[in-house]
């Protein structure tokens, strides 16, 4: 048995990563998540430490922890694949210190634990976006840096006044009963890209590296959709946060022209999915919560990873400007086509059977009007992501871009991540075998199947129509506003314009203080200036009559 | 850029690429649309909700769904839409 804490791995990886440099980096890289898993199936569960009369657990051991980890250090080992010819230390350590902060979070049995690996995962990732070395990257990292450090502010102010209300500090269900408690929630909100609260994913994931990206994807919302599991389970604010979450970034993705903004937004829409889930709290809805996180992961990474290769290769990433590239980089296109019809839900690929289980537990629990909307955002995810990704990319009309196949080491991560997509959605029970909840659930009926393939086909059907008879948006370069213009553009204006009122009325304090002493001086003058009446010089002969005739006058006054 | 094929001398034709071949697809694509609609009347549908029963409600409502959310997106555009530099200045 081992007692090594799954994040020392890492951590120690990243500073080997520091160290080392060429072929003997990329091996020990490679081995860090090997050997994290192997420990990781050897782990012993729980060592406590009492510290100022609280419970510290570093390392909480149960099935949902666990595959968390599981997941964690898969996502890990793709991502350090597909990052192998990159020849930039500032990501490799970034990388690993990132899934390593990600790990120590999912393990957290405590607050005050999951509070430090909260904070380590915004600044240990960070970096990946400034790895770009853009103005552009820089100031959006700086954005994501802030907000992600202000939701780890938050959560620590929720957990000391939940552990004061509660005098506990243990990181299990929590539920929204406390001003404590709705802090946590909203930490977690942050970090989980509530609707309004988004904007730092898709203002900064897109501007970071090839690589960077794909490593990005994987983490951070998903630390908070454990924490959500953990914390918060069958809380009913969260069925409709979900819902919405759904459903309204699809809307920015249909006419978004950045391809991986337009993943940024199906990445929200699918957190939407398992947030739903959590807060039906049901064992189907948590149970496919998990398994969709899960999913997610693999096949999100993967059409990063598609759409990086495709920057790496080209150099751009709009819409507009790409097309065309099947015929330079067919085996890319072949997996970005997998990854889109595993986010799609296609029978036999991986959201199928995750994605359903949330949606039936929907109806189950007596929401159809949610299960509305999560229909209606399956239709809209395949229409975004399915289509318009690998069609925009690699088909549409032919850009003349021509450029080499992807290099070898992405193509291996692809292939690895098409394999577990498929395996996931061909032979589930593996997955569902992981699963926190007992199931029962079975995704091959024929009525799901059939179902399933009408959507989809008629969503289909629905985008050629309306590319055929010009109806559908075309790719523009454009920036689209988003609830971030409030911190970048309307905030500043309106501190513009108060420094500027307030400017205004300094000026025009002191220019009147000035005016005012500018007269006191000049009355002073007058009167005490040079020959001025108070400041003549008379002769002894005035002064002494003066004297004389103010004594007679005395004289006189006292007489009479 | 072109909508033409911008072909490269020399360079193989693909099969894609030539317009008939695609609208090939777009029929291919209708038949089988049509085909799992034909299908309701043979497979058995497990309904957990009366409005899932509907004769090919999946079919409409996806369908539905796309051609409101494109719209309603191309409506969206008018009111959000800026230039790409607009953050930069």
């Amino acid at each position: 048995m081992s007692s090594m804490m799954p994040f020392v791995i890492f951590y120690l990886g990243a500073v080997a990563a520091l160290l080392l440099r060429g072929k003997t980096r990329t091996v020990v890289m490679l081995c860090v998540p090997l050997i994290g898993a192997f420990n990781l199936m050897h782990l012993d569960s729980g060592v406590t430490i009492d510290f100022l009369g609280y419970t510290f657990e570093p390392v909480r051991l149960d099935k949902l922890s666990l595959l968390f980890g599981y997941l964690f250090h898969l996502a890990a080992f793709l991502g350090i694949i597909y990052n192998m010819h990159e020849k930039d230390t500032l990501q490799h350590v970034s990388g690993l210190a990132y899934a390593g902060s990600g790990l120590g979070a999912v393990f957290a049995g405590d607050l005050i634990t999951l509070f430090i690996f909260w904070e380590m995962l915004a600044i240990s990732s960070v970096f990946l976006i400034f790895a770009r070395r853009t103005n552009r990257a820089y100031g959006a990292g700086m954005r994501y840096l802030m907000i992600n450090v202000l939701s780890g502010v938050i959560l620590l102010s929720g957990v000391i006044l939940h552990a004061s209300e509660t005098g506990s500090i243990a990181f299990n269900y929590i539920g929204l009963t406390g001003i404590g408690s709705y802090l946590i929630f909203l930490a977690i909100g942050i970090k989980c890209c509530f609707p309004l609260l988004h904007t730092w994913l898709v203002d900064a994931y897109p501007e970071s590296t090839p690589g960077g990206t794909v490593f990005l994807s994987a983490f951070t919302t998903k630390v908070a959709v454990y924490a959500l599991a953990r914390a918060f389970p069958g809380t009913e604010a969260l069925i409709y946060i979900g819902g919405t979450m759904a459903m309204f970034p699809i809307f920015f993705a249909v006419i978004e022209n950045d391809l991986r903004r337009v993943l940024g937004y199906s990445l929200i829409n699918q957190v939407g999915f398992m947030v739903v889930g959590i807060g039906l709290g049901t064992d189907l809805g948590i149970n496919g919560a998990v398994a969709h996180a899960f999913n997610d992961v693999v096949f999100k990474g993967l059409l990063f990873m598609s759409m990086g290769a495709v920057l790496f290769r080209t150099g751009k990433m709009n819409g507009s400007e790409l097309g065309g590239l099947y015929k330079s980089m067919p085996l890319t296109t072949t997996f970005c086509i997998v990854g889109a019809a595993s986010i799609s839900a296609f029978p036999l690929f991986s959201g199928f059977v995750s994605k359903s289980m949330v949606m039936v537990s929907a109806l189950e629990e007596g929401h159809p009007y949610i299960w509305l909307m999560l229909l209606f955002a399956s239709a809209g995810v395949f229409h975004h992501a399915g289509i318009k990704i690998p069609f925009f990319a690699f088909f549409a009309h032919d850009s003349g871009i021509r450029c080499k196949e992807a290099p070898w080491n992405m193509l291996i991560a692809m292939f690895l991540a098409s394999v577990i997509c498929i395996y996931n959605g061909s032979f589930p029970a593996l997955l569902y075998s992981m699963l926190p909840m007992p199931v029962d659930y079975v995704p091959y009926t024929s009525a799901h199947v059939l179902t399933q393939v009408q959507l989809l086909l008629f969503s289909a059907l629905a985008f050629v129509i309306l590319k055929l008879t010009h109806l559908y948006p075309p790719e523009l370069p454009s920036v689209n506003l988003d609830s971030d213009w409030i911190y970048r553009r309307f905030l500043p204006y309106v501190t513009g314009c108060l420094g500027g009122m307030i400017g205004k009325v300094d000026r025009l304090i002191r220019s009147e203080t000035m005016t005012i002493m500018g007269d006191l001086v000049a009355m002073i003058e007058r009167q005490h200036g040079v020959k001025s009446t108070m400041s003549k010089t008379m002769q002894t002969g005035i002064m002494a009559l003066i004297v004389f005739s103010v004594l007679l006058a005395f004289l006189l006054v006292m007489m009479i | 850029m072109s909508e033409h094929s911008p072909k490269k001398p020399g360079e193989k034709e693909y099969w894609l690429d030539k317009q008939a071949n695609v609208m090939k697809l777009v029929y291919g694509l209708a038949t089988i649309c049509a085909l799992s609609i034909i299908a309701e009347f043979f497979v058995h549908r497990h309904v957990d909700h009366p409005w899932e029963g509907l004769f090919a409600f999946y079919g409409f409502y996806g369908f539905g769904a796309c051609v409101i959310l494109v719209l309603l997106a191309k409506e969206l555009r008018k009111l959000i839409m800026r230039k790409e530099d607009y953050y930069d200045e």
